[in-house]
């Protein structure tokens, strides 16, 4: 389950360093602790996000302090940052239209070739039952951050099944708009 | 899992008046196990736990608790095995109303002879266990519908039953109460051991159980009935 977009880890990374200036490890830490739990970030991402947010005068360079190995580098966000980050954070995401599903596709091709179609739903429900049910058990285990991520899989999971219902309920009316 | 059921409901078929509720359904529960009963609405589901309950008789097929067939066992026997062997959870906790919460748990043990001090005392650690403890002294006209349904899931397990029959028991509680009520109720059926046969249409609620049975106009699928 990846929570946050590659697109919006600059984004992200951003909002981590409103707080206060960080270097690339500990900002991959705070990523990973907060929203990398299934994925976390590789350093070259953190590193190349990094570079990209300098080059677009997003962050700067705070302070660079000598070490054993290569200079450790302290970011801080820039005014231009906080702005790019503001206006992400109170604009909406875009709802997901999900007017294209594969699982529809399965379903017509099942009828128009005779198929037995409520079959491939059987299955598909048994799948989303058994994610559910991993994903209710983590839940139990898990920090308040934890449930809170899983409870939005299985709120959509929830919704995929509610459509398995109310189609494996038409499959008769859809073979007949189908089949003609 | 190989453990022998201790719940088997083979080829049910229960009809109201014109009306087949039931139609060829099966069902295996085994020791310690969580079955979600699933379908949609008139599927026959709530008819199902009520056979394997033996608050209903099957037309025809079998229901065998233990060594107990239940389908044709006589009404003293079945209310017997109600009293001491199985919990109920309804939709609407079904409390009765001119008795406290603590009461209203305590009274299984009350009507199994237990007397009043101790009953009390257990209905209480009860209560504690689920988050109800608050409530001990109010009637239920006085509690949320989460509280309400957290002690009717105290007095479910209070005599410590071999299985609990829930029936949509989240059915009138928002997400948040909903899933308060299924934790609290399959964390208590865990630690007991108690079997849960689990009547829902929701699937988050069903995601607490061990597995599925699907009933669909009154039949289950691809139903293993020995262990």
């Amino acid at each position: 389950m990846c929570i946050v977009t590659v697109m919006s880890i600059g984004l992200t990374l951003l909002g981590l360093l409103e707080p206060g200036p960080r270097h690339g490890y500990d900002l991959k830490r705070a990523y990973d602790e907060h929203f990398g739990q299934d994925h976390p970030l590789h350093y070259g991402q953190v590193y190349a996000t990094l570079s990209r947010l300098l080059k677009n005068g997003l962050v700067e360079l705070e302070a660079v302090e000598p070490g054993a190995g290569p200079d450790r580098k302290r970011y801080a966000i820039t005014d231009a940052g906080v702005t790019d980050l503001d206006g992400w954070l109170g604009r909406p995401e875009q709802p997901e239209p999900y007017l294209s599903s594969t699982l529809y596709t399965k379903v017509v091709l099942a009828l128009l070739s005779g198929r037995p179609a409520a079959e491939i739903l059987d299955t598909q429900r048994t799948a989303h039952l058994a994610l559910m049910r991993t994903l209710t058990r983590r839940k139990a285990a898990g920090d308040l951050a934890d449930q809170l991520v899983c409870d939005h899989a299985l709120f959509h999971l929830e919704a995929d099944l509610r459509w398995l219902e109310l189609t494996t309920a038409r499959l008769d009316a859809l073979a007949q708009e189908v089949v003609r | 899992m190989t453990a022998t059921p201790l719940l088997v409901g083979r080829d049910l078929h229960r009809t109201f008046g014109a009306t087949p509720a039931l139609a060829g359904a099966s069902i295996a529960v085994r020791p310690a196990e969580i079955v979600a009963v699933m379908g949609p609405s008139g599927s026959g589901k709530s008819t199902l736990l009520h056979c394997l309950a033996g608050i209903l008789r099957p037309d025809a097929g079998q229901v065998r608790y233990g060594e107990v067939d239940l389908s044709a066992a006589a009404d003293a026997t079945r209310s017997a095995l109600r009293r001491t062997e199985f919990g109920f959870v309804f939709q609407f906790g079904q409390l009765v109303p001119e008795l406290t919460c603590v009461e209203n748990v305590a009274l299984p043990l009350r009507l199994a002879g237990t007397r009043r001090r101790p009953a009390e005392r257990t209905a209480r650690e009860w209560l504690e266990r689920l988050e109800a403890a608050e409530v001990a002294g109010k009637r239920p006209g006085e509690v949320s519908g989460g509280q309400g349904q957290r002690v009717a899931v105290a007095r479910a397990l209070v005599t410590e039953p071999r299985v609990v029959f829930a029936d949509e028991p989240t059915g009138a509680l928002d997400s948040y109460h909903g899933e308060q009520v299924m934790r609290l109720l399959t964390e208590a059926a865990r630690r007991t051991g108690a079997s849960v046969v689990l009547v829902t249409h929701e699937p988050r609620v069903a995601a607490y159980a061990d597995r599925e049975v699907i009933v669909r106009d009154g039949r289950t699928r691809d139903v293993e009935l020995v262990g």
